[in-house]
């Protein structure tokens, strides 16, 4: 990434990283998550889910920041991030 | 032909928002692109991050699209008939002045049907907090006219276009007393968030209007596309305007939504007030209800000498011969 400005504490600064999981068959594909993921980490994928929706997938894998975008925007509860330093075992740093 | 999309196993897939939702309920009867989900999640978030004991919240809804919303959050809950959320939610926050009172409603449920209520209940300065989700059209009922419908939209009882006046919610809550006036949009999910949680920390009738996109009829009576043009058009039109006058907030048919903070101030709560009174007028014979709530007097009767409590058909016997003496 390129900065206009670098940091004072530039070097104490680590960019979190996230591991983005999805609930497939909860999905009803209305592609929120994918439109809003600030670093474009998700698409549409061509393949269908139980319900016939296409749910989003991950295209950039490790660029997620885990900013929790699309697990707040999810009108479905279908889709959430985690913190990818500890396995991504469900908690989520703040 | 497109594949069937595989679900990847990871260990763990439990959703964060989990433990404030009825799983067994999930998956939701919301539309896709419906914007009720995300304002559910926000306002779990928030309880979330005030810290507060959830035995201590209740959640009240009407009926409607957003009315369902008591069903799916695992919260002490009411689904109440059509435009009475606020009247029990009177109820709850008397008997149990303890409770976090939330009620959770759509624009047809809390001020259209039960437009009444809603103003009463800003009058007096109730202690609770209101969460109206206007997606401009009663959702549930098939797109009748709802009376936040922005003049010229088409509904289904005005397929010409709506010649009425909608309301505009956020004057009618600060003229009416409301103590905190805010407006956002399903989009505002950070900002939304931080709204709630304000509205939690605060005392007084408090109000949140959170626009909603309904794809299957309001956009797709006028138009419109899906929920997630509606989600574009909110990022195009809605201006943040804190501390705006309220008597500005209109919304017209597709035109610019002004959100923000409008109203946070304090007054007097209608049970403090209550209390003062009777302090003033009973004096000593005043008894006021303990800090935890519970009954207002009990039903007479003294525990056992075991200290046990009466046996609740027994408590119920009581009350309904004390009822019918009277």
């Amino acid at each position: 990434m390129k900065y206009w400005r670098k940091p004072l504490d530039f070097d104490e600064l680590t960019i979190p990283h996230g591991i983005v999981h999805i609930i497939v068959d909860r999905c009803k594909g209305c592609g929120f998550c994918v439109e809003y993921c600030p670093k474009g980490v998700l698409e549409m994928s061509e393949e269908f889910n139980a319900k016939g929706y296409h749910p989003p997938k991950v295209v950039k894998e490790g660029e997620c920041v885990n900013c929790n975008l699309c697990e707040m925007i999810c009108p479905e509860f279908a889709i959430f991030s985690a913190d990818a330093s500890d396995n991504g075992s469900g908690t989520h740093s703040k | 032909m497109s594949k069937v999309a595989e679900q990847i196993p990871t260990e763990e897939m439990e959703h964060p928002v989990a433990p404030y939702l009825r799983m067994d309920r999930i998956p939701h009867i919301w539309c896709p692109t419906c914007g009720i989900g995300t304002v559910v999640r926000c306002y779990a978030d928030a309880l979330e991050h005030s810290k507060i004991d959830l035995d201590k919240v209740a959640i009240v809804s009407g009926i409607g699209c957003t009315g369902r919303v008591a069903g799916y959050m695992r919260l002490d809950a009411f689904h109440t008939t059509h435009g009475r959320a606020i009247p029990f939610a009177t109820g709850l926050k008397l008997g149990r002045p303890e409770l976090l009172v939330t009620v959770f409603s759509g624009d047809g449920d809390l001020v259209g049907i039960g437009g009444n209520h809603f103003i009463h209940a800003a009058r007096r300065n109730l202690d609770i907090l209101v969460i109206l989700v206007n997606n401009f059209i009663y959702g549930m009922t098939g797109g009748q006219n709802a009376p936040t419908t922005p003049t010229t939209a088409r509904t289904s009882t005005m397929p010409f276009g709506n010649f009425e006046r909608p309301f505009n919610l956020p004057h009618l809550a600060e003229s009416c007393g409301a103590t905190y006036v805010a407006r956002w949009t399903s989009l505002h999910i950070r900002r939304l968030t931080k709204s709630f949680r304000e509205a939690i920390s605060r005392k007084g009738f408090r109000f949140v209007e959170v626009i909603a996109p309904c794809a299957t009829l309001y956009a797709r009576l006028n138009k419109l596309g899906t929920g997630f043009n509606l989600m574009r058009f909110y990022h195009d039109n809605a201006v943040i305007d804190h501390g705006a006058d309220t008597r500005d907030l209109d919304i017209s048919f597709q035109d610019r939504i002004i959100c923000g903070k409008f109203v946070d101030k304090e007054r007097p709560t209608y049970s403090e007030m209550m209390h003062e009174h009777y302090r003033n007028a009973l004096g000593d014979k005043f008894v006021p209800l303990p800090e935890e709530g519970g009954m207002i007097r009990d039903t007479g009767e003294k525990p056992d000498s075991k200290g046990k409590k009466p046996a609740k058909s027994q408590k119920r016997k009581a009350s309904a011969s004390k009822s019918s003496r009277k």
